[in-house]
């Protein structure tokens, strides 16, 4: 029998994943991997992240049906699964809450975090101060200018916001300045990565902790349509949102897989982030993976209008699932999400966040590919709010 | 034994010791940097370590991150990195190992990597991002063309993990003195002899301590409990502020400190 796809825990997902790091940090990685493997059979550890989302993230999440959006498609059914309705606005809170639990438990007093849209800072930020711990986020310069609000957000919580200069000033550069600090700093703080990118054993924890979102919607779209979904539709920066839709469909067949990517000015000009379909895989970040790289090895600068899915990586998992055909791959451009966003906004009265907006410019496509009438389930990752002065000025609202 | 072994034992037995010096290859330009390692090999580095300018150096501080976006920022390619040890191996014998991160080496390919660097003259290569559980390809190749393969060993490795990374080394062992990036520090942990005591223990490979050290009395220091001192950020401050002669003078006082 072959062995589940949803079986596969790491350090590699085929060829890729691993630990790319100094050898100075594999420690804290042996360290944290050992704490949560302890944790996650400990009942005592899952019912307090359960107990903690109950009363606190807000979980479980509703599933909305957008009719009146899946209208403008023709002859599908779009639910959404709404990970902006938990507290802070975005399923990164699924992923800190349970690794500020395993903090607590390394006996760690600080974390530290990148984060490039803001909502995961904000996510780390919040369970800094519920936890009572101290916490630095590291963000390029870039995305503290085009996040703004997220960036007061963060500090009005309590959180200490490091602008990076260096590199191209965005996600990639935030994630390097982390890791410099981790290396430094191993002993009291623990590194709060954000998505399920980076060295073993982050991209399986963090797709664990997430993969409440794909479980729920299971029970909650039997529940609704007596069946499971045709399709599953996510963003994918580094990948977290959608695993964590993904993990609970991956070994039912039937069940389409589909990630949207951020093709910026679109994909066949040098301006784009989709490193599933125009990377090569190579390590960046501790993990063996797609990235946008030169031919020396270099890696490319991404872009997108999103902040959030700015980046020249993606998860291991990710391009596993593309190698083996499981999951499909597709770059939605800034217009296109745009569009989607003012489109979400004014039919069914939910402003998503850009990055989710590139989820929901995915019915376009999907609606030509799928059979008639097929249920489409699409995780509508985050709220709009932080991205109101993006798009006020890009619909030239403000 | 390799060059680099060989020249390490040597140095320790007649009281000497040794200066590791580094320098980014094409810094600020390919000229440049021939010049610098040419200067820092006459003037008393014993082995000189060629750093690979890359876009995303997690190991490396300010000093070093700026010099290397400077080299990329005026046109650096991979390739260039076995130009500039043709052009300093045809001036000077001091053995060279180059310093890259990992994805550059994996881009080029691990085998060609290896073939280039010993058709260019160099004796091997640090590789700060790969530990030699993910180093197999690596490891193979430069065993097959008698290679350096020099691995990092730091305080937070554990005794198991000081042991499997000094038996995976040929060269050296390098021995990371800090838990942190590169920089200058004012005063070197107590941590470094302790992770060098672990690896002498071993009784194997010859080990030299990299990250922080800047002044001639580290260096002295250094020499008295390891077989060298790895010194990086201060020639490239040095060179920022005084060119090569500014260089060249550090180089000079830094050599003070040998025996
Ligand atoms: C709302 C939202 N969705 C998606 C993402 C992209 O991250 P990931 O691909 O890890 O889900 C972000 C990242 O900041 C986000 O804020």
């Amino acid at each position: 029998m072959t062995p589940k796809l949803s079986a596969q825990v790491g350090p590699y997902f085929g060829q890729f994943g691993g630990r790319f790091v100094p050898e100075p940090l594999i420690a804290a990685l042996d360290e944290l991997d050992a704490t949560y493997q302890a944790a996650r059979k400990d009942e005592s550890f899952t019912n307090e992240l359960a107990q903690l989302h109950l009363e606190y993230t807000g979980r479980p999440s509703i599933i909305t049906e957008a009719k009146r959006f899946a209208a403008q498609f023709g002859d599908i059914r779009v639910f959404l699964k709404r990970e902006d309705l938990n507290h802070t606005g975005s399923h990164k809170i699924n992923n800190v809450m349970g690794q500020a639990l395993l903090a607590k438990r390394m006996g760690k007093k600080r974390i530290i975090a990148e984060t490039g849209a803001g909502q995961h800072g904000v996510a780390s930020a919040t369970a800094a101060a519920y936890f009572g711990l101290d916490c630095v986020v590291y963000m390029g310069e870039v995305d503290t200018e085009r996040q703004a609000l997220n960036v007061a957000r963060m500090k009005l919580l309590g959180a200490e916001v490091v602008a990076v200069t260096t590199g191209s000033r965005t996600l990639k550069d935030a994630i390097n300045e982390a890791l410099r600090d981790w290396v430094a700093n191993v002993d009291s703080t623990h590194y709060l990565l954000g998505t399920v990118a980076g060295p073993h054993p982050f991209p399986t924890m963090v797709r664990d902790f997430h993969s409440v979102i794909g479980k729920e919607s299971k029970e909650q779209m039997l529940a609704l349509t007596g069946r499971l979904p045709d399709a599953i539709a996510a963003c994918v920066g580094g990948g977290s949102n959608a695993i964590g839709i993904f993990h609970a469909f991956l070994d039912d067949e039937a069940v389409q897989l589909w990630g949207f990517e951020a093709a910026g000015d679109g994909i066949d000009t040098p301006h784009h982030a989709a490193t599933l379909n125009r990377g090569v895989p190579g390590v960046l970040h501790g993990a063996m993976s797609y990235m946008l790289q030169d031919a020396d090895g270099q890696t490319s600068e991404s872009h997108s209008i999103s902040a959030g899915l700015d980046y020249p990586g993606v998860g291991p998992e990710h391009s596993w699932l593309k190698d083996l055909g499981r999951a499909n791959y597709f770059g939605i451009t800034d217009a296109q999400a745009m569009d989607a966003m003012k489109l979400m906004s004014q039919t069914e009265g939910i402003i998503p966040a850009i990055e989710t907006a590139h989820a929901l410019a995915g019915m376009e496509h999907l609606s030509k590919v799928l059979p008639k009438g097929a249920h489409v389930l699409v995780n509508l990752s985050g709220r709009g709010d932080k991205d109101m002065e993006t798009a006020g000025r890009y619909f030239g609202l403000i | 034994m390799s060059k680099v072994e060989t020249i390490l034992r040597q140095n320790r037995d007649s009281g000497r010791g040794t200066l590791v010096g580094y320098f980014p290859a094409g810094y600020p330009t390919l000229d440049d940097s021939v010049a610098a390692f040419v200067a820092m090999a006459k003037n008393g580095c014993d082995i000189l370590e060629v750093g690979v300018p890359y876009s995303d150096p997690v190991m490396d501080g300010l000093v070093i991150q700026q010099a290397t976006e400077k080299a990329l920022a005026n046109g650096f390619r991979l390739s260039e990195t076995f130009e500039v040890i043709r052009k300093v191996r045809e001036q000077v014998d001091t053995p060279m190992l180059v310093m890259s991160y990992w994805n550059p080496v994996l881009r080029y390919g691990v085998d060609n990597f290896a073939q280039a660097l010993e058709d260019s003259g160099a004796q091997g290569m640090i590789t700060p991002d790969l530990i030699p559980d993910e180093g197999a390809s690596w490891i193979d190749a430069a065993t097959k063309r008698d290679l350096d393969h020099v691995f990092l060993v730091a305080p937070s490795s554990s005794d198991a993990r000081v042991k499997a990374n000094s038996a995976a080394s040929q060269g050296f062992v390098y021995s990371v003195s800090t838990m942190g990036i590169t920089g200058e520090r004012a005063n070197l942990d107590q941590l470094a002899r302790q992770v060098v005591g672990k690896v002498k223990d071993l009784g194997t490979a010859p080990t030299c301590v990299g990250v922080g050290i800047s002044s001639a009395e580290q260096v002295r220091e250094v020499n008295s409990y390891a077989d060298g001192a790895i010194v990086g950020t201060a020639f490239v401050k040095a060179y920022e502020s005084g060119g090569l002669e500014g260089l060249t003078e550090k180089t000079r006082e830094l050599a003070r400190g040998l025996g």
